[in-house]
């Protein structure tokens, strides 16, 4: 009676098996697809280039992704990561710089910016969670608001300017090891294990399941339900402060208008990649082919020489048949 | 007789959910300008019945024939164009628009443009409200209006549709007394038009006030039809609860120790008042009632899920405070839930999660991970103990059987290790192989010592299970009677209507 035979699958009409892994199909077509009509698509070059750029988005997707899990959302993380990307810039100048944001400050250390970035996403994150969890208002409005209240203090604290000149040991986050690898890359990929683990392997995961599967079940099934809404968003929050740390070392300034619609991006990667907002279904995995299948668009269709307006005609039809693909896979077979 | 004119006739009439028989063949028939009651303990049917007439359920099987014409497949609006209206328990109302508006919603009177003619709605609305002698402008807020009003305001909607058959389920739930007295003068004055109006209701004295005829009905079987001017209350008892089959429930006799839990003047602000009772080691209590009774919200404030305005709880003889159904859970009790979809399963997840999220503290290892082998192992064991059909820990949970979904819940709480259990509503909607299953491990559990609290609508469960029985009434226990041979389900049905003072005497007892 199992549905998942080894023999089935092999008898299952090709459409089935489409919705079954659809997306990755629209991955693997898209790359070799592009890599016929381009071979430099497939050079290392252009492989990490399409993964660093990835990685600010994709690195927000990760906390999006237990967001939505929960059958929340944060709307928040783009303006999360500039005003955490400010004020980690501010502290990470160098002692040259004219019209230095603390002038009297000595050059400091490159742990102070990023655990400043962190500690700035993690708290903004954790009020959405606390407002979300206390309030019962729903996750579109705190987190809503928190985006438009990370935004003003962005520009407060930094007084509209871009904050640049950075400190080479944060701007070597941007850049490269062993002058081959980005590491935004592998700050992406730690993150996606890590995240992976805390998803599958801890109760904090299991919990994030249960409440976006039904919240009323796991409260009574004795999940702290509140502490666990606070983890969810301060965890999106605290990715949010890593991804300005990366998009700091990558840009080597941080304007206060900065990452203005990554949310949106990294909504969209998240649900690209199969994570309902029904709740209680989605991976990590899904996330990263997610952002990956937006960023190799984007990437493709530049090399191809598309005009970037129809890029985004092109990534809002994705996003949309992304999803109803999703829905079919995940329709009650009756 | 045999010419008779029905406006409604329901013949062998059969609908089948997947897994249930909830109708099996059963009949009825509504005469022009009668108020007719159906009867029947919780699952009978009469739900699901009047879904049939409505529209809202198609007849597995049957003949439906309204007003001379056999009917097909038909939807609400289908039936409601014919003439048949239906006032639901639940009422859902478009609170924050106006009576008018939610009086002719989806059939806003338009004008040339096809704009709403708002002036014609409002004149219609006051004509059909002046009909009901229901004194309120339709331009008012549904929201400011209370229940009985709002109830009022359904009943001008089924007016307005010109409704031939109206049916009305539990339409005095929420209403006080006088409330009730207008709702029934409304209703004879409806008759007195020739209209006909089912009836719902658990409250006998209702019945006997306002109905001309009752249908009843039991576990989806048509049992009889009777004038209400003829019937006795016992008489109309028996008939719904019927059968006799307390042998189905062997009742194990086990030990029974020392008192584990003891509520004390437990009240709730709206749902209950002045609840006690204790569970010993061992023992079965069964809580009985009536929907409405207020049985699961007692539960419910026990567990932490309500806020009680007085009354105390105390586990071994020490007061204990829960605030949440993590204190709860921490004092050794379990909860299966009422209603599975709404606060049991996760529906999308696996059979596995489903079962050991109440106890993931017990699968950690050193390093705070979940350790799959062990959760695996321990999930296993209780899917070959109880007897869970399917195929992976890793299936969803929705894909199983309602039975087995209910399985995996038993399991899950089991898992927590568990010396108290309450236990509402366990065989619900599952079949009887299950049921019977669920039935053994309830005993077996008693027997290991476990203080369970059964809430049940059934009766011969109720009786079958239980050492002691507690009945309930609009919020108030009105017994706790030792589940003794004599004790029959007409006395505790008199208990569960708070007409238990006149059936002893009639039965002269005590």
């Amino acid at each position: 009676m199992t549905k998942d035979s080894p023999t089935s699958i092999i008898k299952q009409a090709p459409m089935q098996i489409v919705k079954k892994y659809g997306i990755v199909i629209v991955l693997i077509l898209m790359i070799v697809g592009l890599s016929i009509a381009e071979p430099a698509f497939l050079s290392s070059t252009n492989v990490f280039n399409v993964l660093t750029q990835s990685a600010i988005f994709g690195i927000m997707a990760l906390g999006l992704t237990f967001v939505i899990i929960s059958k929340g959302i944060d709307l928040s993380v783009g303006s999360v990561l500039a005003f955490s990307g400010v004020i980690a810039a501010s502290l990470g100048q160098t002692m040259a710089t004219t019209g230095k944001f603390f002038p009297h400050l000595a050059e400091l250390p490159v742990i102070v910016p990023i655990m400043a970035a962190l500690a700035v996403g993690a708290g903004c994150g954790a009020v959405s969670g606390f407002l979300v969890a206390k309030t019962r208002i729903p996750a579109f409005i705190a987190t809503l608001g928190m985006m438009t209240v990370a935004r003003g203090l962005a520009l407060i604290y930094s007084g509209g300017k871009p904050v640049s000149t950075l400190i080479p040991s944060l701007t070597a986050l941007g850049g490269k090891l062993f002058n081959v690898i980005p590491v935004p890359v592998i700050i992406y990929f730690v993150m996606i294990v890590i995240s992976s683990v805390l998803l599958n392997k801890t109760r904090f995961g299991k919990n994030v399941y249960a409440i976006g599967a039904n919240i009323t079940a796991a409260e009574v099934s004795g999940v702290n339900v509140k502490k666990n809404l606070v983890l969810i968003y301060t965890y999106s929050g605290l990715l949010a402060g890593l991804a300005a740390i990366v998009f700091a070392g990558r840009v080597g300034s941080v304007h206060p208008g900065a990452a203005s619609g990554y949310e949106l991006t990294a909504i969209a990667a998240t649900t690209i990649g199969g994570t309902s907002h029904s709740g209680g279904i989605g991976t990590i995995w899904g996330a990263f082919v997610g952002a990956l299948v937006l960023s190799v668009m984007r990437n493709g269709l530049t090399l191809l020489g598309v005009d970037a307006y129809w890029q985004q005609v092109v990534e809002g039809l994705i996003i949309v048949m992304a999803v109803i693909i999703d829905m079919r896979k995940n329709a009650k077979r009756d | 007789m045999a010419d008779e004119k029905y406006l409604l006739e329901m013949k062998n009439i059969v609908k089948t959910f997947p897994g249930v028989q909830a109708l099996k063949g059963v009949e009825l028939k509504v005469r022009p300008g009668e108020i007719h009651a159906l009867m029947g303990e919780n699952g009978a049917g009469k739900s699901t019945l009047m879904k049939c007439i409505a529209g809202i359920y198609r007849a597995t099987e049957g003949e439906i024939v309204f007003d001379g014409k056999i009917l097909g497949h038909y939807s609400t609006a289908d039936a409601l164009r014919m003439g048949i209206s239906m006032i639901h328990q639940e009422l859902s109302p478009v609170l924050h628009r106006p009576i008018m508006e939610n009086i002719w919603l989806g059939r806003e009177p338009t004008n040339a443009l096809g704009l709403v003619n708002h002036r014609k709605m409002y004149e219609m609305s006051k004509a059909v409200l002046k009909e009901i002698e229901l004194d309120e402008d339709p331009r008012t807020l549904m929201a400011s209006l209370t229940v009985a009003k709002m109830q009022m305001i359904e009943i001008a909607k089924a007016i307005s549709y010109n409704s031939k058959l109206i049916i009305m389920d539990e339409p005095t739930s929420a209403l006080t007394d006088k409330e009730v007295k207008q709702l029934y003068s409304i209703m004879r004055k409806l008759k007195a038009q020739g209209k006909s109006i089912i009836y719902i209701s658990h409250k006998l004295e209702e019945i006997f006030e306002i109905t001309d005829r009752v249908t009843v009905y039991r576990d989806g079987c048509f049992i009889g039809v009777e004038e209400t001017k003829d019937l006795k209350v016992d008489r109309l008892i028996n008939m719904m609860v019927g059968r006799d089959v307390k042998e189905l429930f062997p009742k194990v006799a086990c030990p029974i120790g020392e008192v584990k839990l003891e509520v004390s003047g437990l009240s709730h602000a709206r749902c209950f008042r002045d609840v006690s009772f204790t569970v010993r080691r061992g023992e079965i209590l069964g809580i009985a009632g009536l929907v409405g009774a207020g049985r699961t919200e007692v539960v419910e404030a026990i567990f932490g899920m309500r806020r009680c305005v007085g009354g105390e709880i105390r586990v071994d003889g020490k007061k204990v405070a829960i605030r949440t159904p993590r204190d709860a859970i921490g004092m050794g009790m379990a909860w299966l839930t009422e209603d599975r979809r709404q606060s049991g399963i996760f529906p999308m997840l696996s059979v596995q999660i489903n079962m050991a999220i109440a106890t993931l503290p017990k699968f950690l290892n050193r390093l705070g991970l979940i350790k799959d082998s062990l959760m695996n192992g321990s999930c296993d064991e209780y899917v070959r103990k109880i007897r869970v059909k399917t195929p992976s820990l890793s299936q969803r949970v929705e894909n199983l059987s309602g039975g087995n979904q209910q399985k995996v819940l038993v399991a899950r709480w089991l898992m927590t290790g568990p010396e108290i259990l309450f236990l509402d509503e366990p065989t619900r909607g599952i079949d009887v192989g299950t049921k019977a299953e669920i039935h053994r491990l309830i005993t077996a559990l008693a027997g290991e010592g476990k203080s369970i609290v059964m809430i049940s609508s059934e009766l011969p469960e109720v009786m079958g299970m239980s050492d002691r029985i507690m009945v309930m009434h609009q919020g108030k226990v009105t017994g706790i009677l030792e589940n003794s041979a004599d004790l029959s389900q007409e006395e505790l049905m008199a208990y569960a209507t708070d007409t238990a003072g006149e059936y002893l005497k009639s039965r002269g007892k005590k």
